[in-house]
């Protein structure tokens, strides 16, 4: 689009390299000390439970910025998908299988909060 | 407006054959959730699983299966089996293109809502070709119209505007499978 | 070996995730950003769902994802629909720059029966 000029090269470069130092920060920062005691493979879970607290960063930006309702719905309901995601990859650095029954819950009910959030944004009665 | 959606209540024609099948199909499905929910099978999981699922089987009703003889059809099953492929391959296309879209500094879009034409007329059809829309290269349903076999796509970048275009590279990919295995 | 596969799967999950949240920050209209966020999202989930299965095996946590990516991806492309009819009925336009909008000029035209059947 023409609407973006010289100004819109220079903050997608401000917000490229800001993305990149925060990925390069996730892959090879420090990590907390209870990481050591899990499985072998744990300090890469852990790492990835930061990707997605990065994920969820971006998705609170939308909710607070959203000009408009439909924009924070929109957020949510992504929100609530990226926390299936990790609640799946908790359960492996820590072990405890439980944790995917919860995203398995939270993906439901995440649903049903849209689709009620979507009949009020309708304006209609929620039972139709 | 309303366009009717799926749900509809008391369908014409379905006899309490029918929706004594339905209902039995959504008990074997309700059971089978449950087993992998809670897998290594105690005695208290067997205790409560088969009386909640006749529950949701008995609550649910004739809404969940209209036309239970489609289900013996065994053609209609190899069609399904070919259209997932075709739906996994189109949906990490469709991802692929978003992700360059996205990534690009000037954000070359040009969206707009188009109106393209439908062959399939169930509500499970219909229902499916939604969902592979929405998951396919920059196209998303906006609302459906299916007494007049229309759909309403949101698409990311706009190649044709006319109804018979659209419908040519959005729709006919999946509706030419879809066909044989709902209708 | 699995568990090399599982990673590279989360991996590639990751990314789409997180090209998803990017796009919800970067494009301009509530339409748009559906579209980038629930099919990115959608599939990341499944990258990562798929990579948690592959780590795990056939046991009950991985059948668990597996059900799981089959929850999401019934529901993501619904719950997408159901906001992007609600945004438009709510009244927000498509943005400055879009082509076309045939669903505006539909309700437009029947606008008269809007109230009624409601």
């Amino acid at each position: 689009m023409s609407a973006f000029g010289r100004r819109g090269r220079i903050r997608w470069a401000i917000g490229a390299a800001a993305l990149l130092a925060a990925l390069g920060a996730i892959a090879f920062g420090p990590l907390p000390s209870l990481s050591r005691a899990g499985p072998a493979f744990a300090p890469f879970f852990i790492r990835c439970l930061y990707a997605l607290v990065l994920c969820l960063v971006l998705c609170l930006y939308r909710i607070l910025r959203g000009p408009t309702v439909p924009d924070r719905a929109v957020a949510i309901d992504i929100m609530g998908i990226v926390v299936v995601g990790f609640c799946a990859v908790l359960c492996v650095p820590t072990g405890q299988e439980w944790y995917i029954d919860i995203g398995i819950a939270w993906a439901l009910q995440s649903f049903i909060a849209t689709l009620a959030l979507a009949k009020y944004l309708e304006g209609k009665p929620l039972d139709e | 407006m309303r366009f009717a959606r799926g749900g509809g209540r008391g369908a014409p024609g379905v006899s309490a054959g029918g929706g004594m099948k339905s209902r039995l199909i959504l008990f074997v499905l309700g059971l089978a959730v449950w087993a992998v929910l809670t897998w290594p099978p105690t005695a208290r999981a067997c205790l409560f699983g088969p009386p909640a699922s006749l529950l949701a089987a008995l609550l649910a009703g004739e809404m969940f299966v209209r036309r239970p003889y489609a289900l013996k059809d065994p053609m209609r099953y190899a069609y399904f089996a070919l259209y997932l492929p075709l739906f996994v391959w189109e949906c990490v296309k469709g991802n692929i293109h978003v992700a360059r879209l996205i990534c690009h500094p000037d954000l070359p879009i040009n969206p707009g809502i188009v109106k393209v034409r439908t062959r399939l007329k169930s509500e499970t059809g219909l229902a499916f070709l939604d969902c592979s829309i929405t998951l396919t290269p920059g196209t998303m349903t906006v609302d459906t119209d299916p007494d007049g076999g229309f759909i309403y796509v949101h698409w990311i970048d706009v190649k044709a505007v006319d109804v018979d275009g659209a419908t040519r590279r959005i729709v006919d990919i999946f509706e030419r499978i879809l066909v044989r295995i709902f209708e | 070996m699995n568990e090399i596969l599982g990673m590279a799967s989360i991996v590639v999950g990751l990314a789409f995730e997180l090209f998803g949240c990017l796009g919800l920050v970067r494009l301009p209209d509530v339409y748009n950003r559906l579209q980038a966020a629930t099919k990115c999202v959608t599939l990341g989930t499944c990258g990562i769902m798929f990579g948690v299965f592959l780590t795990f095996g056939p046991t009950a946590a991985g059948l668990k994802a597996l059900l799981c990516i089959f929850f999401v991806v019934l529901t993501a492309p619904v719950s997408a629909h159901a906001i992007a009819r609600a945004a438009h009925r709510s009244g927000v336009r498509l943005c400055p720059g879009s082509v076309v909008d045939r669903y505006e000029e539909d309700m437009a035209a029947r606008g008269g029966d809007s109230g009624s059947a409601g």
